[in-house]
């Protein structure tokens, strides 16, 4: 096999508190991105697709779902695990870590947390495989950072239940053979294991984006679909349902954004010391070194935090709040760094050889999705304060 | 079939050598280290004769008391069980040392089939495959880039410098193994967490002594600066120039 190219930043002799374990995840996922995605990911980004010929690889290497137990075909790996695995692969691409994370923490996650047995054994080992692919239906077109406001709704028809909405901004959907939809109900917001093939139910994409182009990103339209009774999740009850799959997620790409800052520095970093301008490196120009500093300084201390969030994770006394507090400031680091390293790249630094770029379009959306920067900054006062400033 | 892959943990490649106080070896502090490339080759070819023959596969290595990490790692894409042959001073074996020590443990392990990488790539030696074959009495095909089992026959075809060679033989046998043989699989993450509940034995091999000594290890001169001789078509005849005269190419 090819050796990486890629150098991971360690500033703090960090692989120094990862498992052996962990480290054998970090390099097996670390080289499957060099070998196997790097080599596709620029002409996908550019083409508007993701490569699903990997999805079986995926499966192969066991990323989806890491966290559930053996018996639905799991890897039954620890949370720090999961979020190394984000991280290692949103250093390839945003799009390749949003679907990890979609598979795994918004679709296998509420389907082992509030399904049925039957719903875990019918899906969990189709989408640890990727035989299957899921999608998590919450965000509306008028119902984002408020998802509480959504319209869809769900009505019983005597054992059957009848769906009717949108939702938008749906990670796979076009591409889905079963969606998790949110929907009110006459008790509250309830969530929905929905095949894709039921009548009623379409998924067209969402095209004409300049960020996260190597991912599918659809609408979810629903007329009249009627589910059995045993589509709804029983254990699901009210907004906390989907906050929690959501808390889930932002628990990845607190690392994955980070994953990408890395990428972004390692280009950096290699090209200031191989471009030579005024007769020197970059690398020697005061102003090269301040940003660089300034950057692995900021990665450094994303790096630790996400390490106590993993370990916290992994001990079960992680909090919602502090995962806002990681996502927020992993985004925010990941996109600074991104936009620095492309300004230092020059004109390269537009062009798709290049791959600081493409994670600056990417990262414009994971500050977005998933909670935004200013709703985790209120997450972050409520909990500071004890007041909801939401409202 | 008792299948045995040896395995060497060798500098990562991206390392940048540095010569050793005593100037005889590499200096080993905060260098990382990785399966070497041709090994993994080998045992993705163990790990896919046992799928088609059945059997048992041991990754076996050489190596200090850290090569558990390397080991892991075969265990974690697919070998069922480990031998580490523990050696503090691993690094300064020479080949003929290294290959009768991994030739008593193949015996002791009842192997009808070794795979080795073509050669190790740290010492490119590739020595101790055909050198424990020796020492066995086993028929040995280096190289090879095609390969069947048919019960205790064997069907190879190994690369030279001749072109593409055929060769039969009966088992026992070591096979070296070359690029192209097959294309090794990644370490899943299932993979990994079965290979914490897999054996690793280690030993305290029986060593002789070295017949070679290493007096001194240095690194090759730092290559000289390029020149750029001008730009364009009008640095033609200067370049021709320069190959004739310079470089003695043309």
């Amino acid at each position: 096999m090819a050796i990486d190219p890629y150098k991971a930043l360690d500033f703090f002799d960090l692989d120094d508190q990862f498992s052996e374990e962990e480290l054998m995840v970090r390099d097996a996922v670390r080289t499957w991105t060099s070998e196997r995605f790097m080599p596709l990911i620029g002409d996908a980004f550019e083409a508007g697709t993701f490569p699903m010929e990997l999805v079986p690889e995926l499966g192969e290497l066991g990323v989806f779902g890491c966290t559930f137990p053996e018996k639905y075909g799991c890897a039954d790996m620890n949370g720090t695990t999961y979020g190394i695995i984000c991280q290692e692969l949103e250093r390839g691409d945003s799009g390749l870590r949003s679907f990890v994370s979609v598979q795994g923490s918004l679709v296998m996650y509420p389907i082992f947390t509030f399904g049925t047995e039957e719903h875990r054994m019918e899906w969990l080992p189709k989408l640890a495989s990727g035989k299957a692919v899921g999608c998590f239906g919450l965000t509306e077109p008028d119902a984002g950072s408020d998802p509480g406001s959504m319209t869809t709704r769900a009505v019983k028809d005597g054992d059957d239940w009848i769906l009717n909405g949108r939702k938008m901004w749906i990670t796979n959907g076009t591409i889905a053979d079963v969606a998790i939809v949110w929907a009110q109900t006459d008790d509250g917001i309830r969530g929905f294991v929905v095949p894709t093939n039921t009548p009623g139910f379409s998924a067209p994409e969402q095209k004409h984006k300049f960020s996260l182009r190597a991912s599918v990103t659809s609408e979810l339209v629903m007329e009249d679909v009627r589910l059995p009774g045993s589509a709804l999740m029983p254990g699901s009850g009210g907004l906390k349902s989907p906050l929690m799959c959501l808390t889930q997620a932002r628990y990845g790409i607190a690392w994955g954004s980070i994953g990408a800052a890395m990428a972004c520095f390692d280009e950096g970093l290699q090209y200031a010391q191989d471009r030579v301008v005024f007769g020197s490196p970059l690398a020697a120009k005061q102003l090269a070194q301040k940003k660089l500093a300034d950057m692995a300084t900021e990665i450094s201390l994303a790096q630790l935090m996400n390490l106590r969030l993993g370990r916290m994770k992994d001990s079960g006394t992680l909090r919602p709040h502090q995962v806002c507090m990681a996502k927020r400031n992993g985004c925010e680091v990941g996109l600074k760094t991104a936009r620095v390293v492309r300004d230092m790249l020059g004109a390269n630094g537009i062009s798709l050889e290049f791959q600081t770029g493409r994670h600056m379009c990417n990262l414009e959306s994971v500050i977005t999705y998933e909670g935004t920067h200013d709703v985790h900054t209120l997450a972050i006062g409520m909990a500071l304060t004890g007041i909801s400033a939401f409202r | 079939m008792n299948i045995v892959a040896c395995i060497k943990r060798v500098p990562a490649t991206e390392t940048q050598p540095k010569i050793a106080s005593d100037g005889k070896g590499m200096d080993h502090s905060r260098v990382e280290y990785m399966l070497s490339f041709y090994d993994e080759i080998a045992l993705e070819e163990a790990i896919r004769t046992k799928e088609a023959a059945g059997g048992e596969v041991t990754a076996l290595t050489l190596g200090p008391a850290e090569a558990t990490k390397e080991i892991r790692d075969c265990l974690a894409r697919g070998a069922d069980k480990g031998t580490l042959l523990t050696d503090p001073e691993w690094h300064a074996r020479d080949t003929r040392t290294t290959a009768r020590a991994l030739a008593a443990q193949v015996t002791a392990l009842g192997a009808e089939i070794v795979f080795c990488g073509r050669q190790a790539t740290d010492r490119d030696n590739a020595a101790v495959g055909p050198m424990m074959a020796t020492y066995l009495g086993w028929a040995c095909v280096t190289d090879v880039i095609e390969l069947s089992i048919d019960g205790t026959k064997g069907h190879a075809k190994r690369e030279s410098e001749r072109g593409i060679e055929s060769y039969t033989f009966d088992l026992p046998a070591v096979i070296t193994c070359q690029k192209g043989l097959n294309e090794p699989r990644y370490a899943g993450l299932k993979g990994i967490m079965a290979a914490k509940k897999k054996p690793i034995e280690e030993i305290a091999p029986e060593l002789v002594q070295n017949m070679t000594e290493v007096l001194g290890v240095e690194l090759p001169p730092a290559r000289p600066a390029g020149r750029i001789i001008g730009q364009g078509t009008d640095a033609i005849p200067a370049l021709l120039e320069a190959l004739r005269t310079e470089a003695k190419v043309l």
